[in-house]
């Protein structure tokens, strides 16, 4: 018999008993859907939680230092490499080669000092950091108020909402009693800060020598933004609350920490940088700029490592949702053998007919593989609609829990197309499989016997 | 303890020419039905062999015997034997379909037999809706809807009248005439048998009793 034949006379005797088999896809179809909830919650979360990384520029990300300060990142790079007095200096020339490695999108200085600031006549301490003016483009900001800097090198500064209530002198809090952000910003945006700082001036020196003076300045900022997340979170307990255009902060050569051993080292009078960051087109570009800055001598990090264990966390986890997904899919298999079996018995003596009228074995086995095929291809597009559906429902229902709680939405949800495909195809195999008992025994059976039978 | 072998038919050995129209006659569980079931290759003996067309039967396989079902036998039953969720059309077109006869053609064939029994005025209807003679002859165009070699009937008018057993057993003998279709018709009724057959072979307890020709009807041929 031919296959559409097979597939016709399969659809007909689905319809004959059509509640019992509807019953039958309806149970293929729950197994399927929560195969489906289960992978996909799986892979949403995931890509939530990468989304959160890669956004934050963590991921694009190279920290470049010198190993003169002997300060590293791991023992490997302490044994391996030049000793310390040996390696180069990060300086502008190390800078420029840096950012001409293929993949490297910017390199620039991380500045960043404590200083004083202050509002309202009211002086207050914090850690003021650079800000890349290519980070606009990430969602380190998302949910900021206000805007971010006009230029590369406006007078303009963003301030972390910590910050931000330390100047309106509220308390710190946490949790729900925490001020929201708009609350925060509303009397802050537009206002004037003033800021301290050093400036560095190369005084004079020659050949043998070099020496640079310290004269104390003042700089007018606009606040324009003050940001709900931390950008600078990486940073641990150096992390700035303060943030200026990149830019604005080299020009006006404001004083580092480690200026000052430099003077005792004095090579030169150029600046030396004590921390480089390299912007990297890709997280897949980290890896080798990573070894490219390494050859040139210097000390790398990147977060890339540490979400290694993360990515691991999330096979496991999808494994387990599988696992608990397809349970309930065997349970619909054995459904499919049930509903089977019992239509053997139901259809016995309408095998033994169409055995006595020329069908093969063949035959009646394609025939109960094609009712099984279908009843696993109709379940599992149901499935993967009603996973769907349970998905957006779920999801609808965790943003209203979400923006009660004062959170922004998220999609912690999503049904990839492979997945779609993905199960079709389990769902029809799981369902083949199934029909592999019944059908041979449908194919065996005595026509002789079956004719008798009443 | 243990089970008694019973041999259903035991030791026969006939010989039916290309053509003839023979009755099987017997009391009920005398073998008559089984010996059919051999014919039709639906059973393979334990020993011995069942020549058809050339081919010993009981050394096919499974699906040489399917294959031999398909093309070279006919069979109608006492019940009929129909497949009640389909129609009378699709009923006769089933064999069609296990043959792959091209769709277009198998519409075609089907009404074709349908029309040769008198019921192409029915073609839509459900088996439970005729009555047991249209039923019979719906059976009867489903059996020679591939133009079989044998026609193999049992007892096919066990379930009807009078009236609509003669009308049937009309039709089976029409077919022998015109068609040349060799007919083994399984009866225990000898009046059926004397009327129609040529020859009658009478079974008891699986063994042949008697075989001779029907001196009440004409062979074909020896008009």
């Amino acid at each position: 018999m031919k296959l559409y034949d097979s597939v016709e006379l399969a659809a007909h005797n689905l319809r004959e008993s059509v509640l019992r088999n509807s019953l039958t896809t309806i149970g293929i179809a729950v197994g399927v859907a929560s195969l489906v909830a289960m992978l996909s919650l799986g892979i949403g979360l995931q890509r939530m939680a990468s989304r959160r990384l890669k956004t934050s520029g963590l991921f694009d990300t190279v920290v470049v230092t010198s190993r003169r300060d002997l300060r590293s990142f791991n023992r490997d790079q302490e044994i391996n490499g030049p000793a310390p007095a040996e390696s180069p200096e990060l300086d502008e020339s190390a800078r420029s080669k840096i950012r001409n490695i293929p993949g490297v999108v910017e390199a620039y200085p991380d500045l960043r000092f404590i200083t004083e600031l202050s509002y309202a006549d009211k002086p207050h301490l914090t850690m003021v950091a650079g800000l890349a003016y290519s980070s606009k483009e990430g969602d380190s900001f998302e949910g900021m108020q206000g805007r971010f800097f006009s230029s590369d090198d406006a007078r303009e500064a963003i301030i972390q909402k910590s910050f931000a209530a330390e100047l309106l002198g509220k308390p710190p809090a946490h949790g729900p009693d925490e001020t929201p952000v708009s609350v925060l910003a509303q009397p802050l945006l537009g206002k004037q800060i003033v800021m301290r700082y050093n400036e560095r001036t190369n005084s004079g020196g020659g050949q043998e020598s070099a020496a640079f003076s310290v004269i104390s300045r003042q700089l007018p900022l606009t606040i324009v933004g003050v940001t709900d997340l931390d950008p600078d979170s990486m940073r641990g307990a150096a992390r700035a609350h303060l943030f200026l255009p990149e830019k604005l902060l080299e020009n006006i050569h404001a004083m580092q920490a480690y200026d000052f051993r430099d003077t005792t080292r004095a090579t030169s009078t150029e600046p030396v940088y004590g921390t480089l960051i390299a912007r990297v087109s890709g997280a897949g570009k980290v890896d080798p700029v990573e070894q490219a800055v390494k050859k040139l001598g210097f000390n790398t990090f990147s977060i890339l490592d540490a979400t290694k264990s993360l990515r691991r966390f999330f096979a496991i986890l999808d494994l387990f949702l599988g696992i608990f997904g397809s349970l309930a899919l065997t349970v619909a298999s054995i459904g499919i053998i049930n509903t089977l079996v019992m239509a053997i018995l139901e259809r016995r003596r309408e095998i033994g007919i169409m055995k006595a009228i020329g069908a093969s074995d063949e035959d009646v086995r394609g025939l109960f593989f094609a009712e099984a095929g279908a009843m696993g291809l109709l379940g599992g597009i149901l499935g993967v609609v009603l996973g769907w559906l349970i998905g957006r429902a779920i999801d609808f229902g965790t943003n209203i829990y979400l923006s009660r709680q004062g959170f922004s939405p998220e999609h912690i949800w999503t049904v990839p197309w492979s997945l779609v495909l993905f199960a079709l195809v389990f769902a029809s195999l799981v369902s083949l499989l199934s029909g592999l008992y019944p059908a041979s025994r449908a194919a065996k059976l005595d026509p002789v016997q079956a004719l008798r039978y009443e | 303890m243990g089970s008694a072998v019973i041999r259903a038919v035991d030791g026969v050995t006939i010989r039916i020419d290309s053509g003839e129209f023979v009755a099987l006659l017997g009391a009920s569980g005398s073998g008559k039905s089984s010996l059919l079931n051999l014919i039709a290759g639906l059973d393979s003996p334990s020993s011995g062999q069942v020549i058809s067309g050339g081919k010993d039967l009981a050394r096919l396989s499974r699906a040489e015997l399917a294959q031999y079902r398909r093309h070279a036998v006919g069979m109608v039953f006492q019940s009929f034997n129909l497949i009640p969720s389909m129609t009378v059309i699709e009923n006769v077109e089933l064999p069609l379909r296990f043959a792959e006869v091209e769709r277009s053609k198998r519409n075609q064939l089907a009404t074709n037999a349908l029309t040769r029994v008198g019921l192409s005025g029915r073609l839509t209807h459900r088996p439970i809706e005729l009555s047991g003679g249209e039923q019979q002859r719906v059976a009867l165009a489903r059996a020679l809807v591939n133009q079989p070699s044998i026609l193999l009937a049992d007892e096919p008018t066990g379930n009807l009248d009078s009236h609509t057993g003669t009308a049937v057993m009309e039709l089976i003998r029409e077919l022998n005439v015109s068609s040349g279709m060799t007919v083994v018709l399984v009866t225990h009724e000898q009046v059926i048998a004397e009327k129609y057959a040529a020859r009658m072979i009478s079974l008891a307890d699986g063994k042949v009793i008697s075989d001779h020709r029907n001196p009440k009807t004409l062979v074909r041929g020896e008009a």
